[in-house]
C-alpha cells in the first residue's frame, strides 16, 4: 500500500472552501477530499483561515427584533424556517466511487458508452459550466494526445496511468493547465477508471482524435 | 499540497499539562454543571493522571454555560452546550458573538442589508440544527460557521448545492481529547495573529480570496496563504474518525 502522492493544490482548496471553484472542479475536489486525509486536513485549515477572518470581521448592526424573532424559531423544524434549504447529500460511497460522485451518479452505476479501442466514457455533465466525465481505459491504452484551453483535473479511481509528467494511481489528482500537452497511457494490470473535469474544450492534436471530439462531447 | 505527507506531529511535550489544567470530569466544585465537552461517554475521572492540581482560574462571567474547561474559548463552550444539551442560552451567546460579525462579513462579500440578514438567519439556524456536525477536535466554531455561511451564499445562487466531501463520523464511544481541542484553539489563535501582522494589501487579498471574490487562478498567483502548522494539527483530529482512508490502496 502506498500513499496518495499527487494532491490538490492549495489555491484550488481555498477556492473550493470560498465557493469560487467551477462546479465540475468542485466535484472533483470534493471527491478527492473524500479519499485523502491530507487534503481534508488542508481544506479544513482553509476553513480555519476563513473562520479567523470572520471572527475579526467588523460587526454590522442587526435590525430590531432580529434576535428575538430568530430565537422564537428554534423549536420549528429546519425546513420550515430556512427558505430553499440546500439539498443534503444522501449518497454513500460504493466500490471505487466516493460519496460525492455517487451523489452525481444518483446512486446508480455509470452509463458507459464505447469510444472505440476498448475505451468507454460516462458523461456526467456537459454544458457551458464545463465537462465532467468518467473514463474507462483498458491497460496499455493511450488517451488521444490532447491539450487544454483551460484546466483539466483528472482523479484516478481505479488502476493507474502515466504521462509526460508522472505516474498516477488511485486517489492521485493530476492538474493539467493550458501549457500541458499530454498523452496519458493506462498502465498494465487493471482497467484504469478516472474522473476528469475541464472548464473548456480539449484540443486534440491529430485527425483521428478530432473525429473523436463529438463523441467525447468535450 | 504537492509535498509529501507531513509526518504526524508529536503531541506537544506539555500535552499532559494541558489535560491537567482542564477539568473534563467536572469534579472540583462544579459537579453537575459541566456542560462543556459532555458527551454520552464515560468521563476521564478514573484516569489518575488527569486531574491533579488545577491552576488558579480567573472568575468566570455568570452567563451560560457554567464555568468549566477554563482553557476552552467561550465560543467552543457555548457550541458544545448547544450540541450536547440543546442549550438555548448558550445559543443566544453564540448569536451575540457571531451574528453581527456574520452580517458584516456577508455585506463585504456583496449581499446588501436585508438579504445579508436573511443569510445570517439561515446560517444561525443551521448552526442550531446541524450542531451535531461540529467537531472541536478539527475546527473552531468560527471555521465551521465560515463554511456554513459560504455554502449558504453559494447555494442561493446555484440550482445544485455545492458538492460536499463525504462526512466523517467519530468512532462510537470515543472520549473527547482535551489536549487536541486546546491545540486546535491555540493554532487558530496563531493563525489570527499571523493574519493581523500581514501588510494591509496582503491581508486585503486574502480577505478577497476567502470572501469568494477571487478565482482559483487569481488565488494561485498569490503566494503564502497563511496556513501555518494548523494543517498538521487538524490531521491529528482526523485520525480520531472512522474512515477507510488508511487502506485506500
Ligand atoms: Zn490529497
Amino acid at each position: 500500500m502506498t500513499a496518495i502522492t499527487q494532491h490538490t493544490p492549495d489555491a484550488l482548496l481555498a477556492a473550493y472552501a470560498a465557493g469560487t471553484l467551477p462546479p465540475v472542479f468542485a466535484l472533483v475536489v470534493a471527491t478527492h477530499i473524500s479519499m485523502c486525509a491530507e487534503c481534508r486536513a488542508a481544506y479544513e485549515s482553509h476553513q480555519a483561515v476563513g473562520g479567523a477572518l470572520l471572527d475579526s470581521a467588523s460587526e454590522a448592526t442587526l435590525s430590531d427584533g432580529f434576535k428575538s424573532n430568530l430565537m422564537a424559531q428554534l423549536d420549528l423544524p429546519m425546513d420550515q424556517v430556512i427558505t430553499r434549504p440546500a439539498p443534503q447529500p444522501t449518497a454513500k460511497a460504493k466500490g471505487i466511487y466516493p460519496a460525492p460522485l455517487m451523489e452525481v451518479l444518483k446512486n446508480k452505476p455509470p452509463r458507459w458508452r464505447s469510444l472505440g479501442l476498448g475505451m468507454k466514457q460516462a458523461i456526467l455533465n456537459a454544458d457551458e459550466g464545463g465537462s465532467l466525465r468518467l473514463l474507462h481505459i483498458p491497460p496499455g491504452q493511450a488517451v488521444p494526445d490532447h491539450g487544454h484551453n483551460g484546466m483539466e483535473l483528472t482523479l484516478v479511481l481505479q488502476g493507474s496511468f502515466s504521462d509526460e509528467t508522472g505516474h498516477f494511481a488511485r486517489g492521485d489528482l493530476e492538474v493539467a493547465d493550458e501549457e500541458l500537452e499530454h498523452t496519458p497511457v493506462a498502465d498494465g494490470g487493471e482497467v484504469c477508471i478516472c474522473l476528469a473535469a475541464t472548464d473548456a474544450p480539449l484540443r486534440f492534436n491529430s485527425l483521428m482524435p478530432r473525429l473523436f471530439q463529438p463523441l467525447f462531447r468535450i | 499540497m504537492s509535498e509529501k505527507s507531513d509526518p504526524p506531529l508529536p503531541l506537544p511535550r506539555n500535552a499532559s499539562m494541558l489535560i491537567d489544567s482542564y477539568d473534563i470530569s467536572g469534579h472540583s466544585g462544579t459537579t453537575g454543571q459541566n456542560t462543556a465537552l459532555k458527551r454520552p461517554v464515560p468521563a476521564l475521572s478514573s484516569d489518575t493522571d488527569v486531574v491533579k492540581e488545577r491552576p488558579p482560574v480567573s472568575p468566570q462571567p455568570t452567563d451560560s454555560p457554567p464555568p468549566n474547561g477554563a482553557d476552552l474559548a467561550p465560543e467552543t463552550r457555548w457550541m458544545l452546550a448547544v450540541r450536547d444539551q440543546r442549550d438555548k442560552a448558550a445559543f443566544a451567546s453564540l448569536f451575540d458573538h457571531f451574528a453581527p460579525r456574520l452580517k458584516g462579513f456577508i455585506i463585504r462579500s456583496g449581499s446588501a442589508g436585508a438579504q445579508a440578514e436573511e443569510i445570517v438567519q439561515d446560517v444561525m439556524l443551521t448552526v442550531w440544527h446541524k450542531a451535531e456536525q461540529f467537531d472541536p477536535h478539527r475546527a473552531q466554531v468560527s471555521a465551521w460557521i465560515y463554511q456554513i455561511a459560504r455554502n449558504r451564499q453559494i447555494d442561493l445562487h446555484r440550482k445544485l448545492g455545492r458538492p460536499l466531501p463525504e462526512e466523517l463520523k467519530e468512532e462510537p464511544g470515543q472520549e473527547p481529547d482535551a489536549s487536541q481541542i486546546i491545540a486546535v484553539q491555540q493554532e487558530t489563535q496563531q493563525l489570527k495573529d499571523a493574519l493581523s501582522r500581514l501588510a494591509p494589501n496582503q491581508r486585503d487579498m486574502i480577505e478577497k480570496a476567502y470572501l469568494g471574490e477571487l478565482s482559483h487562478q487569481a488565488i494561485s498567483t498569490q503566494t503564502g496563504l497563511p496556513l501555518g502548522t494548523i494543517k498538521s494539527r487538524i490531521r491529528l483530529g482526523l485520525e480520531r474518525l472512522r474512515h477507510d482512508l488508511k487502506g485506500m490502496r
